[in-house]
């Protein structure tokens, strides 16, 4: 029998399983983005205005925080997932299954995507960030109505580089009982040798990301103005 | 409108200090139109951005309307810069707001209510002949819509000045004179004070009353175009009329400042028995006036009678060549 047809058979039996992997890893990759947006935007947005030249530079702050993000962006995700457990019991209660998950997820894509956006503010016309000032705007006016605004369409690309990044996270998180799709693919797939749930959870990952990144590119197309 | 007395900027780098402003007196009468020309870093920019207080002078005050705006900070200061106007030279318009947001944005920063802004946007797109494009985005416009568009937002608030960097010099020369024209009509209508900086003597020529020149951080002549045209040794003069190098001998340049009603040359012939040689010069209109500035080659025995009387009827008389 030919590898797909062996592969279609097995699907039914497969699938009660694959659908709550499915349910794990979109539960886990959402609420991390959620945390990493809320916490993320906001580090972002001070490594600009902290910077030399920026809205209200503050060098110490910029360079702690800076700091700070570079020691999150250096750690290999499977280091800071381990060394973050006892963070993860003290927020969850558990170290194991997709709550305890978001825990290691959201501190590692947090640094991820502060630098995204630190790299899209910067990209917004010094010109036009002078002509606020020029009206007589606040700066946190200029924050919210001309800096954020004029880069949402790369704010909206890094969101969705760090959901991607977030969903191959998730598998990783599944290596060590986070649950989802991840933790089926190194249960049956790796450790009982079924190749056909690796190929599953393959192509359900797959799919994911393809449908993040198509919502992704369809909303920055819809955004773009340049 | 405008008084700033004393400007000094430093800009202290790393390892050495950059000098823009040098003493800088500046004094824009209500209701003129004044124009800084000079070259690349002599300091236009910073002056201006010394007016509005993006940049704070090292030394000096600046005051706009009788308010001392150098003693502003804080949320006063943002309040007088909502009555100062400011054009760019690359427009500075939010890409991701249409025609009519980028207008309505100063607006929404002085607190005007919605409905107020939407009737001064329509008033102001009006102004500058962008209805139609209202809802357009900046990136759907060319440089002079999008200057248009620049001068719209800087007057929604109505402020009492305008001031404009470089303005026109990202323009070509049709949408340039288009620019001009605006600004002309608005300083007439509206008796709006224009502040204009430039490198380009030609603005000057067109749209100014009054005017500077800049050159390593300070003014070495400035005052109403007319007056400096009729000063000898101007270098605005010869800076707006250049005139062609001649090897002719006796000759003299004139210029005048208001056209005659005499026919002067033919009277110099007729009175003073001498040669007269027009070698070249143009006459155009500065500051709503006609000017002329002419090479004249001006030969006889009483040459120097003759030279008087054309002093004596305003002209300025400049020898050009020896005799
Ligand atoms: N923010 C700044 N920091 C340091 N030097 C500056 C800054 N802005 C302007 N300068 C310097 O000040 C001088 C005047 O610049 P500017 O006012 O822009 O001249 P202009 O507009 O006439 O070309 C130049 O030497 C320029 O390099
Ligand atoms: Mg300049």
């Amino acid at each position: 029998m030919s590898w797909t047809a062996e592969l279609a058979e097995r699907w039914p039996e497969m699938w009660p399983e694959l659908w709550l992997g499915t349910l794990d890893t979109l539960y886990m990759v959402l609420w991390a983005t959620v945390v990493t947006l809320l916490a993320g935007l906001p580090l972002g947005v001070l490594l600009v205005t902290t910077d030399r030249g920026g809205l209200t530079p503050a060098p110490a702050v910029r360079a702690v925080l800076g700091a700070i993000v570079n020691v999150g962006r250096s750690l290999p995700f499977i280091v800071l997932m381990v060394a973050v457990l006892s963070l993860t019991r003290l927020l969850t209660g558990t170290t194991l299954g997709p709550t305890a998950a978001i825990v290691p997820l959201s501190i590692g894509a947090i640094p991820f995507f502060a630098r995204l956006v630190e790299t899209s503010l910067r990209e917004v016309d010094r010109g036009v960030i002078e002509a606020a000032h020029a009206m007589g705007a606040r700066k946190i006016t200029i924050v919210g109505r001309v800096l954020l605004p004029e880069a949402l369409p790369g704010l909206i690309a890094g969101l969705v580089m760090t959901v991607v990044a977030l969903i191959s996270y998730s598998a990783m998180a599944g290596a060590i009982g986070g649950g989802g799709l991840g933790d089926i693919a190194i249960r049956q797939g790796y450790q009982r040798f079924d190749e056909y749930y690796l190929w599953a959870t393959v192509i359900l990952l797959v799919l994911i990301v393809q449908a993040a990144q198509s919502l992704g590119d369809l909303l920055i197309r819809r955004l773009s103005r340049r | 409108m405008i008084d700033a007395v004393g400007l000094r900027k430093v800009y202290r780098l790393k390892k050495r200090e950059v000098v823009a402003l040098d003493g800088v007196d500046l004094h824009v009468r209500q209701g003129e139109v004044f124009g800084v020309v000079g070259q690349s870093g002599a300091g236009k920019s910073t002056l201006l951005r010394c007016v509005n207080l993006l940049e704070r002078p090292t030394a000096g005050t600046v005051r706009v309307d009788g308010d001392e705006v150098t003693a502003l900070r804080g949320r006063r200061l943002r309040e007088a810069r909502r009555g100062i106007g400011m054009v760019h030279q690359h427009f500075a318009l939010l890409s991701s707001r249409t025609v009519a947001g980028n207008v309505a944005f100063p607006l929404e920063i002085a607190g005007v209510g919605a409905a107020e802004r939407r009737r001064r946007v329509a008033e102001l797109l009006d102004l500058v002949g962008l209805s139609d494009k209202a809802r357009a985005y900046p990136a759907q416009l060319s440089g002079g819509q999008k200057q248009r568009v620049g001068i719209a937002r800087a007057l929604a608030p109505r402020p009492k000045v305008l001031l404009s960097d470089e303005a026109t010099s990202a323009l070509d020369p049709a949408t340039t004179t288009s620019i001009l024209e605006l600004l002309r009509e608005l300083n007439r209508e509206l008796g709006l004070t224009i502040l204009l900086i430039t490198h380009e003597m030609d603005v000057i020529k067109r749209i100014c009353d009054s005017a500077a020149i800049m050159e390593s951080g300070h003014f070495t002549e400035s005052g109403r175009v007319l007056d400096l045209l009729a000063t000898p040794g101007s270098r605005l003069a010869r800076s707006l009329f250049p005139l062609p190098a001649t090897e002719a001998p006796d000759t003299v340049a004139l210029t005048y400042t208001h056209a005659s009603d005499e026919p002067l040359m033919s009277e110099l012939t007729r009175r003073f028995d001498v040669d007269v040689n027009v070698l070249g010069g143009a006459v155009e209109d500065v500051a709503g006036r006609s000017v002329g500035r002419l090479n004249v080659q001006v030969r006889g025995a009483n040459r120097a009678a003759a030279l008087d009387y054309l002093s004596g009827k305003g002209l300025l008389v400049e020898e050009v060549t020896a005799r």
